[in-house]
C-alpha cells in the first residue's frame, strides 16, 4: 500500500464514530441502515480502494482507510428484542465517518 | 423436462402407454436467456476468440470453485483447537494462518471471529453475498437470500431460532456485516466430550453452518 495512494488514518480503535446520513446515487457500500448511526471504531483494517469508484472502473485512489465499526443493535434498530449487550460490526470506509 | 417430482403418478407405466401428464410441466432452469447470461456468455466466447483465455481455463476455473469446500475451514479451526498458537496467529491475521496450513492464503483479509460463553458471531453481507470462499466453498442460496440478509442483521436471534440455534439471553449475539474488502469465519466452540481427539477427528465435528455462526459444532 503506497503511503501517497493512500489516505492517513483519522481514527484509533476506540474512537467514537458516526456514519454520515448522506444518500448519494450510485455503488455505495455504506448499508442504508447504518447510516446515521453512532458507534466505535473496533479496528483498522487497513486501506482499500474507494468502490464507489471502482465499480465504474476508475482506479479508486487514493486508497481509503477502512474500519470495523461495532454498533450496539438497540441503538441501530429502535425495537430491537434481543439483548442489550448485542452488536453488528460494519466495516465502512473513512470518508462515511466522522468524529462523534 | 425435469421429471424429478415425487408424488404419485395415476398412471400404470406397465401399461406401456403413459396418459399425458396431469401437471404442467416444470421449465428447465436454463430455458431463459437473461441480459446478464447473454453479456457473459459474449464476453466469455470473444475473450476465446482473441485467445486471452481458453475454454478449457474457464471449465477448469469452474471445477476448482466447484471443488472447495468447508473442508478448508474445518482444518483450520480443528487446528486451532489442539494448537493454542495457532489460534492466536489465526485471530491476528487469518490469512496467514491459512498459508501456514499450506493453503491458499485467500483474495481478501480474513477476519476470524471467536464463539466464547459469552459471546455468539455470526456472519452476513447484507448488500450480496461476500463469503470467505476459498475456506468454505460457494455461499448456500439460504446466504444469498433476502430474507437472511436483513433479518439476521435485524433479528438475529429470532432468525437464529429458525436455523435451531437458541442463544441464551447473557450470551451477546455479534453480527458482523461483511460489506466491503473483509471476509469472516466464525470460530466456533470445541464441543464437550472431545478431550485427546486427534485434528482429524475433530474436523470432521466442525460444520459449514458452525464457521457461518448460524449453529454450533457437532457434539458427538
Amino acid at each position: 500500500m503506497a503511503g501517497a495512494e493512500s489516505v492517513a488514518p483519522r481514527f484509533r480503535a476506540g474512537d467514537r464514530v458516526a456514519v454520515r446520513a448522506a444518500y448519494p446515487i450510485g455503488h455505495v457500500r455504506t448499508p442504508w441502515y447504518i447510516r446515521g448511526k453512532r458507534g466505535v471504531i473496533e479496528r483498522l483494517c487497513g486501506a482499500f480502494g474507494n468502490p464507489e469508484e471502482l465499480a465504474y472502473a476508475r482506479p479508486g485512489l487514493p486508497k481509503q482507510p477502512l474500519y470495523r465499526v461495532r454498533f450496539l443493535q438497540r441503538e441501530v434498530w429502535t425495537a430491537y428484542g434481543g439483548s442489550p449487550g448485542d452488536t453488528v460490526d460494519v466495516e465502512i470506509f473513512q470518508h462515511w465517518l466522522e468524529p462523534a | 423436462m425435469p421429471h424429478d417430482h415425487d408424488h404419485p403418478h395415476d398412471h400404470d407405466h406397465r401399461r406401456g402407454h403413459a396418459p399425458p401428464h396431469r401437471h404442467p410441466k416444470r421449465a428447465d432452469q436454463d430455458d431463459t436467456i437473461t441480459q446478464w447470461k447473454a453479456m457473459e456468455i459474449a464476453v466469455r466466447e470473444l475473450l476465446i476468440e482473441k485467445r486471452v483465455i481458453s475454454a478449457e481455463e474457464v471449465r477448469q476455473q469452474v471445477e476448482e470453485m466447484d471443488n472447495r469446500t468447508s473442508l478448508q475451514g474445518a482444518r483450520v479451526v480443528a487446528r486451532a483447537w489442539i494448537d493454542a498458537d495457532y489460534k492466536k496467529l489465526l485471530l491476528n491475521d487469518g490469512n496467514a494462518a491459512c498459508e501456514a496450513l499450506g493453503m491458499e492464503s485467500g483474495p481478501y483479509k480474513l477476519v476470524v471471529v471467536e464463539n466464547t460463553e459469552q459471546v455468539h458471531n455470526v456472519i452476513v453481507c447484507t448488500l450480496c453475498s461476500c463469503y470467505p470462499r476459498w475456506l468454505l466453498g460457494l455461499p448456500p442460496d439460504w446466504y444469498k437470500s433476502r430474507n437472511y440478509r436483513s433479518r439476521v442483521v435485524n433479528e438475529p436471534r429470532d432468525a437464529l431460532m429458525e436455523f435451531g440455534t437458541m442463544i441464551a439471553k447473557d450470551r451477546t449475539v455479534r453480527v458482523h456485516d461483511s460489506t466491503a474488502d473483509m471476509r469472516y469465519l466464525v470460530l466456533p466452540m470445541r464441543p464437550a466430550g472431545t478431550d485427546g481427539w486427534s485434528e482429524e477427528k475433530l474436523a470432521a465435528l466442525v460444520t459449514r453452518d458452525s464457521m457461518i455462526g448460524i449453529a454450533m459444532a457437532i457434539t458427538p
